[in-house]
């Protein structure tokens, strides 16, 4: 049985993910005015289309090539030692902070404490009527699954085939697909955890909702 | 109750004063809200004194609203028509015309309800009989601030409404009046696309058979122009017309980003600087006729403008008719002599025959040839102008000689040569076949050995059988640079980093990984697409001007002219494609963003011309352009009617217009005499549009995707007729002028 308390304090501990940057290529670096400290931001814009902060330049045959940051946060470390100087390519250049938000915390529990049941292939994802039918009486904490169970059928261009499920016994905690969507291959379907830690998640994601103090 | 609603009205005034004066102070507006103040504190007095206090106070508030309509600035007067007490198209309707049916539309349930169209009469009396006189009215709706309105700013498909019903009121030949409300087009590419539309608006425009007349009241730019072209031009006094908001042309000025402010007193310049009042265009000679408004602006109670209204687009309308009439005698005179008053005493029918319809159509090109005809500089000594002009004669003369005269005869002597010979060749195989059907089919086939040789055998490589022609002939100076350059493309498709020698070198620019074009000089297609040597430019001292002494804007022309050793934005030239003669205009984006503006315009139409005496296809070479140069102000926006007319007389006599587009194309071009050619065709990788990103955000509010603009979202919805590869441009032009061209290349 896995701790969540833990895992939580854990978290707490160190708020936040080291990205390390890393040059994508050789070339001479040239750091744009980044310190310890500086606030740097992901790439943004509806499409994508506003590159995130720069952080430096690598010019390799006279062509500078801009290093962007794609990650928000703050710069934790900058390799100042490098400036001027040729690198190999995946020579560590900075390490950015990235605090972590209420979603990313939620998603970093619930994907250690719960077993994802994946989508073995591109298709539309049903349960099975009597699954089904309990799901949407009594929410899916209410369906027992067990390995060998037929819980799914996969609809694929009008042809409907049972998946079987496959993995440790528990009950359902989370469902990640929608009618008549979608799902790509590998996405997971549901994410299942022993019936006795449900209660404790859920305080945990609760507590996680209310206390955790977004750092930016 | 009788004073209060007239206190109401005055306190209402007051109101749409400080709104049009824009919180500027001033003695007039601080005197009358001190005396109405005043007013209101007698609250108490009795009715017959409070009602001379009142007469008074009305005097006053005349008095000094003529005052302050002497005070007017530009930019009042762009406050003034966007004010939403201003009188709107359906007002003009109740008061103008007699009777009317709205087409299309019932408030917000149209397909746009910022364009509004209407069938109406004006009731006329010739002698003792009453007759109505219908019109096609169509205009843009303001609806004094409703918001479905969308400001009088027209969708693409709106503009396509009025296009249509343009049509119709040519079916059943009635005169149109157009009302231009708008401070410019919605700017989105879905089809029929802004920019396309508006060029379509405006190329069937050149060739209606009715006469139309336009009334400008807010003249916004691209917007005004879709159904401003016409053959009388009012525009009322209080009114303004314009290339670009003075908003848009202070962002420009200032320079600024998205989301900025802009300064006050910029705009205010810009208004100024952009000469865009109803006097201003008049002595620019872009409007025929100044309607004078009440002081301060007409709105929807001031019941006399309405009459002069009337009076004013019934006399436009009878001197339409009346100068093209075959048989008019004192009338016309009296037309153009008349007061306006008495618009309505004289009768004229409104109906053309068809020479009378040619006459029009021939009278409103003249009409838009002659303008902005001195607003650029032809630095040739007169002598050289008179030989050009002499030069221009004698190949109108010859080729009237040889196409139109001798061409015609031999034509149809050519045609009955040729079905003398089809007949004579049956004849004779008829004749021939009892020979034929005796002979022995099973014979050998006689061949040149040399030719059977040739055909069994390998081809020799030591002859240079498979040694091709390779390289450019023109190779750009960015090849010259010793580094690599990465495509912008690389994070989607991980193109590799290329050495710019064989990028810009052998590569022509393209990304040999993914196929994305880098953009590079005009220069390259003048070298590399038409034949060695057959370049031959003419034209070349027609040169950009500042006609209205923009301030500043002379340093800028003069460091374009350094930086490109030319002297506008056109370079117009006779050239060869794989031996085929042809004209060509090419606009480029190194001289001020490739800028239309007088010159440019001038330029064009002249090419087009000379394309048309000489029976050559025309091919418009876009490098790049940013849009009608503001700078000029109208006499840059009127290039858009005016040279469209010009590609309409050169493809309606036969010609063959070809467009095609390479790096970035945008806004009045592209909305005129580019968009309305039926075969436009792009470079990969350009950028065709109307406005560009930022403008879209700032008017619509809508985030456009990155490739928004790119030529095969272009060709998706159904602006251009294809996408080239620049190493295969010859190729394609060559194929589009022998297919398209045809045999003559020219002729239908």
């Amino acid at each position: 049985m896995i701790d969540v308390k833990a895992l939580l304090e854990q978290i707490k501990a160190s708020p936040y993910e080291e990205i390390v940057v890393e040059a994508p290529h050789t070339g001479v670096v040239r750091f744009a005015g980044i310190e310890p400290g500086t606030r740097v931001t992901a790439t943004s814009g509806t499409y994508g289309e506003k590159p995130g902060t720069l952080l430096a330049k690598l010019t390799r045959e006279h062509n500078d090539k801009p290093l962007f940051a794609d990650a928000k946060g703050v710069v934790g470390e900058v390799s100042r030692d490098l400036e001027g100087k040729f690198v190999e390519a995946g020579t560590k250049l900075a390490v950015i902070r990235h605090f972590l938000s209420k979603d990313e915390v939620i998603a970093a529990i619930l994907r250690q404490v719960l077993y994802l049941f994946t989508a073995p292939e591109r298709a539309k994802y049903y349960f099975i009527p009597s699954v089904d039918k309990k799901v949407k009486a009594s929410g899916p904490h209410a369906v027992k699954v067990q390995s060998g169970m037929e819980l799914f059928i996969v609809s694929r261009m009008k042809r409907e085939k049972p998946l079987v499920y496959e993995g440790p016994e528990g009950i359902i905690y989370a469902v990640y697909f929608q009618h008549d969507q979608n799902v790509d291959q590998g996405a997971p379907l549901v994410g299942v955890c022993p019936a006795s830690q449900t209660s404790l998640i859920q305080d945990v994601v609760n507590r996680v909702r209310t206390d955790w103090e977004e750092r930016e | 109750m009788e004073i209060e609603k007239r206190v109401v009205e005055l306190s209402d005034r007051l109101q749409y004063i400080q709104d049009i004066f824009g919180g500027r102070e001033n003695a007039n507006i601080a005197l009358m809200r001190s005396r109405l103040g005043e007013f209101a504190a007698r609250a108490d007095a009795p009715p017959g004194e409070k009602a001379q206090m009142l007469r008074q106070l009305e005097d006053l508030f005349g008095f000094l609203e003529k005052k302050l309509d002497e005070e007017l600035t530009p930019m009042d007067r762009v406050r003034i028509v966007r004010h939403p007490a201003r009188v709107s198209l359906k007002d003009i309707l109740e008061n103008v015309y007699d009777n009317y049916t709205e087409i299309g539309g019932q408030d917000e349930y149209s397909i746009d309800p910022s364009m509004l169209i209407a069938r109406a009469y004006i009731t006329r009396r010739k002698g003792d009989k009453v007759i109505n006189q219908p019109v096609m009215v169509i205009g843009q709706e303001k609806g004094h601030g409703q918001e479905f309105r969308n400001g009088g700013s027209v969708k693409p498909w709106g503009n396509a409404k009025a296009l249509q019903y343009m049509k119709v009121a040519e079916t059943e030949r009635i005169p149109i009046h157009t009302y231009v409300f708008t401070p410019g087009a919605y700017p989105v590419e879905d089809f029929p696309g802004a920019a396309q539309q508006i060029a379509r608006n405006l190329y069937e425009m050149g060739g209606l058979r009715v006469p139309v007349v336009s009334v400008i009241s807010e003249g916004g730019s691209g917007g005004a122009e879709a159904i401003g072209l016409s053959d009388v031009r009012l525009m009322l006094s209080h009114g303004y017309y314009s290339v670009i908001s003075p908003e848009g042309a202070a962002a420009i000025e200032a320079g600024i980003r998205q989301g900025q402010r802009v300064s006050p007193d910029l705009i205010e310049a810009c208004a100024k600087r952009l000469n865009i009042t109803a006097a201003d265009n008049l002595r620019m000679g872009y409007i025929d006729k100044v309607v004078d408004e009440p002081d301060l602006g007409a709105r929807p109670h001031h019941y006399d403008f309405f009459k002069d209204l009337r009076q004013e687009v019934v006399r436009a309308t009878d001197q339409v008719f009346l100068g093209v009439a075959g048989f008019k005698l004192f009338r016309a005179l009296v037309a153009s002599r008349r007061k306006t008053e008495d618009a309505e005493g004289m009768f004229v029918r409104w109906t053309l025959d068809e020479a009378a319809a040619d006459r029009l159509v021939w009278k409103r090109y003249c009409k838009y040839r002659r303008m902005a005809e001195t607003a650029f500089r032809d630095s040739r000594p007169s002598g050289a102008r008179i030989a050009s002009r002499a030069q221009s004669l004698l190949w109108s003369g010859y080729s009237f000689l040889r196409y139109d005269f001798l061409g015609k005869n031999f034509k149809k002597l050519a045609k009955t040569v040729g079905d003398l010979e089809a007949e004579a060749r049956l004849v004779a195989n008829r004749l021939a076949a009892p020979l034929r059907r005796s002979r022995d089919k099973n014979a050998p086939v006689a061949c040149d050995p040399e030719k059977s040789r040739m055909l069994v055998e390998l081809s020799q490589p030591e002859q240079g059988a498979c040694l091709e022609e390779f390289g450019w002939r023109y190779v750009s100076p960015k090849a010259a640079e010793d580094k690599a350059v990465s495509c912008p493309e690389a994070k989607t498709y991980g193109c590799p980093d290329l050495w710019a020698p064989d990028l810009y070198g052998d590569f022509a620019g393209v990304c040999v990984h993914c196929g994305h074009h880098f953009p590079m000089e005009y220069q390259w297609v003048l070298g590399n697409v038409f034949d060695p040597d057959s370049v031959v430019e003419y034209d070349a001292d027609i040169e950009a001007g500042n006609p209205l002494d923009y301030p500043g804007f002379d340093a800028k022309l003069e460091a374009a002219k350094e930086k490109t050793g030319r002297k506008s934005a056109c370079v117009s030239l006779d050239a060869k494609i794989d031996g085929i003669k042809l004209t060509s205009a090419v606009l480029y984006s190194a001289f001020r963003g490739g800028s239309v503006g007088a010159a440019e315009g001038e330029k064009f139409i002249r090419a087009l011309a000379r394309a048309r005496r000489r029976h050559f296809p025309f091919l418009a070479y876009v490098h790049g352009t940013a849009g009608i140069r503001i700078q000029e102000s109208l006499n840059g926006l009127i290039q858009m009617p005016r040279v469209t007319l010009a590609v309409r007389r050169y493809i309606e006599t036969g010609g063959l217009y070809v467009v095609l587009y390479d790096t970035n194309s945008y806004a009045g071009p592209v909305a005129s005499f580019l968009g309305c050619s039926p075969y436009q065709f792009s470079v990969r990788s350009a950028n065709i549009g109307f406005a560009g990103p930022g403008v879209i955000k700032e008017t619509t509010g809508i985030d456009i995707p990155p490739d928004y603009h790119r030529a095969h979202n272009a060709l998706a919805r159904g602006h251009i007729q294809g996408i080239w590869d620049r190493r295969e441009i010859r190729k394609n032009l060559k194929q589009v002028l022998l297919t398209i061209g045809g045999r003559n290349l020219y002729y239908r």
